[in-house]
């Protein structure tokens, strides 16, 4: 037997996986453009938020009907790799459904355990699809869906059904091939599609479809780093790393506390020479441009699979305001990106394009709409904390360019003044309790 | 009028006597004449129960919390730092309060910047007294009536506290309705995140609308907030509908109080 199949095997499988790992150490260099964030503490508590939320799915449940649908896709995606490493070892020994033998008779269990996987899964596409398409439900239909956002869920839809299409029909060919011997419990049902050909017509037709599913899933992987479904990696240390601590409980600036506690040192000299540590340059408050959030913020953006969950529980979205968490990190991403192709085109320093997040991507009008209420960071499945993003814009809006709506000017006047949001003075605080 | 004789924790200090608690006003509990009323409610079942509490009066300042929210983190650390300067120098170690947002920012807020105390929403005090066996509620007028309650944010999602408050409204022995979205997934009155002070942004509907049209659906006959801002929002929102008539929207303690005729 020719060795060849098995060298283009290997040469595909190689490049394959090459070319995945420089694009994935491309987003690692674009994700670590961030601040660094210590979020290292508690590895107990992060391991089990982790097995809760990426590996149980527990947020997705929320909504039970596309939390059921997406455990069986997520359930087959698992366990169908299983039958890819079979699939591997015959594409690089020469061997023909290596773990048959090895198996025995559990083997025709296993196989035919993957292919209720697989139908169940292509019924599953085939609601989501539905859901998307026809349906049209509001979520999958916000401004920021349309163009590739659109054209890439349905893009990620029509491989699965494909992949899926392929492995049954190997299934279903192998079972004509061995005369019933190899049948397994749906591919055996659809083989007299194919049961009107020649052997040597079933043969090519076997390999066809071996060739296309492996092809496939190793294309779908070069695939991923390009699309909103690189999220079946990232779920994992994107809940790893969430935050653990109260939902209320906003970030506290050090640099800011240095400052105060400076203002409010009555023994601190105002004229005092600057540490020598000083000729680091000055770092914004706040966040301008994607590079001012943190790696964690990044990650978030390369996280998000774009379902909004987020946008559709948004009191401001709701009400037909511009603010779309989901956009924030759609936002988040194309902006890391646009950063990382311009580091990449110019040796690995950016070249200056006049761009920022806030301003170029994210308008003013949407952060400013936010009410804080964390329902969009509640209901994201993997963790995603947009609210943070927002409040870093916030604080470069209202610290670096004081451009925060007059009303709130007004209001922080008046705490500062008077100790209020309202233009009441301080002695009468406790009026009420005369009153 | 009636004085309701709450003394400043400076005037305990000077007779030498430190109280069980703080009340924490807040600005809204102290200028807000809906959300005075609430602050009343709560300073009648304190004294009513027995509980010794002082307030800081005049030496309390607004915490910080909508300026940091507005993204001014220097202004909220000034204020911070003021307020655990004053905390701190009476030695204050229990903090109650009956706005979420200062609850949220005394408790998560200030400790990094050297404030730590136990702080508490009152329907986490009250719900404490009420298992110690110090406050016994009894449904009053309120029994079999039809409520509804509002999860703030900034006590609910914030802080993942929902059954206090609603362990104090069965007390009330009240129709409890919960809305569509509740508990964590309880819809914003939308003045959180300092929006409370200014106008909202271009949209097709107020969020306090459309909150206050959830608890409406529920037909509801009182809309329970644990919130003054909330409950502003509501008060609006039922004022929207002109349901006000119908449609009371009152606080936590204000149930509580009025229900024990205080």
């Amino acid at each position: 037997m020719s060795i060849l199949p098995q060298l283009v095997f290997a040469a595909v499988l190689v490049a394959a996986i090459w070319r995945f790992s420089k694009k994935a150490r491309t987003i690692a260099r674009n994700i670590h453009l961030g601040k660094a964030q210590n979020r290292r503490d508690n590895p107990s508590a992060r391991r089990a938020n982790m097995l809760r939320v990426a590996f149980g799915q527990s947020k997705m449940q929320a909504r039970p009907v596309a939390g059921v649908l997406h455990f069986i896709v997520y359930t087959a995606f698992l366990i169908i790799n299983i039958e890819v490493l079979e699939i591997i070892v015959d594409g690089l020994f020469g061997t023909h459904r290596f773990f048959a033998p090895v198996l025995g008779s559990a083997y025709p269990f296993i196989i035919g355990f993957f292919e209720i996987l697989a139908v169940l899964t292509v019924v599953a596409v085939v609601i989501f699809w539905w859901r998307r398409n026809v349906a049209k439900l509001d979520r999958f239909h916000k401004p920021e869906m349309k163009g590739w956002a659109f054209t890439d869920a349905n893009n990620i839809l029509y491989i699965e059904v494909a992949l899926m299409f392929a492995l049954l029909n190997m299934n279903a060919v192998e079972s004509l091939l061995s005369g019933g011997h190899e049948a397994f419990i749906i591919s055996s049902r659809i083989a007299p599609l194919w049961s009107g050909l020649s052997e040597g017509a079933l043969h090519l037709l076997e390999r066809g479809f071996w060739w296309v599913h492996i092809v496939g899933i190793l294309a779908f992987l070069n695939y991923l780093p390009y699309s909103k479904h690189f999220h079946i990696i990232l779920a994992f240390p994107n809940t790893y790393y969430a935050n653990l601590k109260a939902k209320g409980q906003f970030e506290n600036n050090a640099a800011v506390t240095k400052e105060v506690a400076l203002m409010m040192d009555p023994n601190a000299d105002p004229f005092a020479a600057p540490d020598a540590d000083a000729e680091a340059p000055v770092e914004r408050f706040g966040a301008k441009d994607a590079t001012d959030l943190s790696w964690i913020n990044i990650m978030n953006a390369y996280t998000c699979t774009e379902c909004g969950r987020c946008t559709s529980e948004c009191p401001a979205n709701l009400t037909g305001k511009k603010l779309s968490p989901r956009k924030i990190m759609m936002d988040t991403r194309d902006r890391i990106e646009e950063i990382g192709q311009n580091m990449d085109a110019n040796g690995e320093t950016f070249k200056e394009d006049g761009k920022s997040l806030l301003g170029h991507y994210i308008t003013p009008e949407e952060i400013w709409a936010c009410t804080s209420c964390n329902a969009c960071v509640q209901a994201c499945p993997v963790d995603i904390d947009p609210l943070n993003i927002i409040m870093k814009l916030r604080n470069y809006a209202t610290m670096e360019e004081s451009s925060a709506p007059s009303e709130l000017n007004a209001m922080m006047t008046n705490v500062e003044n008077n100790g209020a949001p309202w233009p009441f003075s301080q002695m009468d605080r406790a009026n009420w309790t005369s009153e | 009028m009636s004085t309701l004789h709450v003394p400043t924790l400076a005037q305990m200090t000077a007779e030498g006597k430190a109280p069980e608690v703080l009340f924490w006003v807040g600005c809204a509990g102290s200028f807000d004449d809906r959300a005075k009323k609430i602050t009343k409610a709560f300073a009648k079942i304190l004294q009513h129960v027995g509980v010794s509490f002082a307030v800081l009066g005049t030496e309390e300042g607004c915490t910080g919390d909508p300026a940091k929210r507005a993204g001014n983190e220097f202004l909220f650390q000034m204020q911070a730092m003021m307020n655990i300067q004053v905390l701190n120098g009476y030695e204050v170690k229990h903090i109650v309060t009956t706005c979420p947002h200062c609850f949220n920012t005394l408790k998560n807020e200030y400790p990094e910047l050297g404030g730590n105390y136990t702080v508490e929403h009152h329907s986490q005090f009250l719900n404490g007294l009420l298992k110690a066996g110090r406050l016994k509620i009894e449904g009053g007028q309120f029994r079999g009536k039809k409520i509804t309650f509002h999860d703030p944010c900034y006590l609910g999602r914030a802080n993942g506290e929902y059954e206090a408050p609603r362990e104090l409204l069965e007390k009330l022995d009240v129709e409890l309705r919960e809305m569509r979205r509740c508990k964590q997934n309880g819809l914003c009155c939308g003045a959180g995140g300092a929006q409370m002070f200014k106008e909202a942004e271009k949209g097709t509907a107020e969020i306090n609308h459309v909150r206050a049209d959830e608890a409406l659906e529920t037909k509801a006959e009182i809309v329970v907030a644990g919130c003054p801002f909330c409950n502003t929002m509501l008060t609006d929102g039922v004022k929207n509908r002109e349901k006000e008539a119908e449609v009371q929207v009152l606080d936590l303690a204000e149930m509580i109080a009025l229900a024990e005729e205080l």
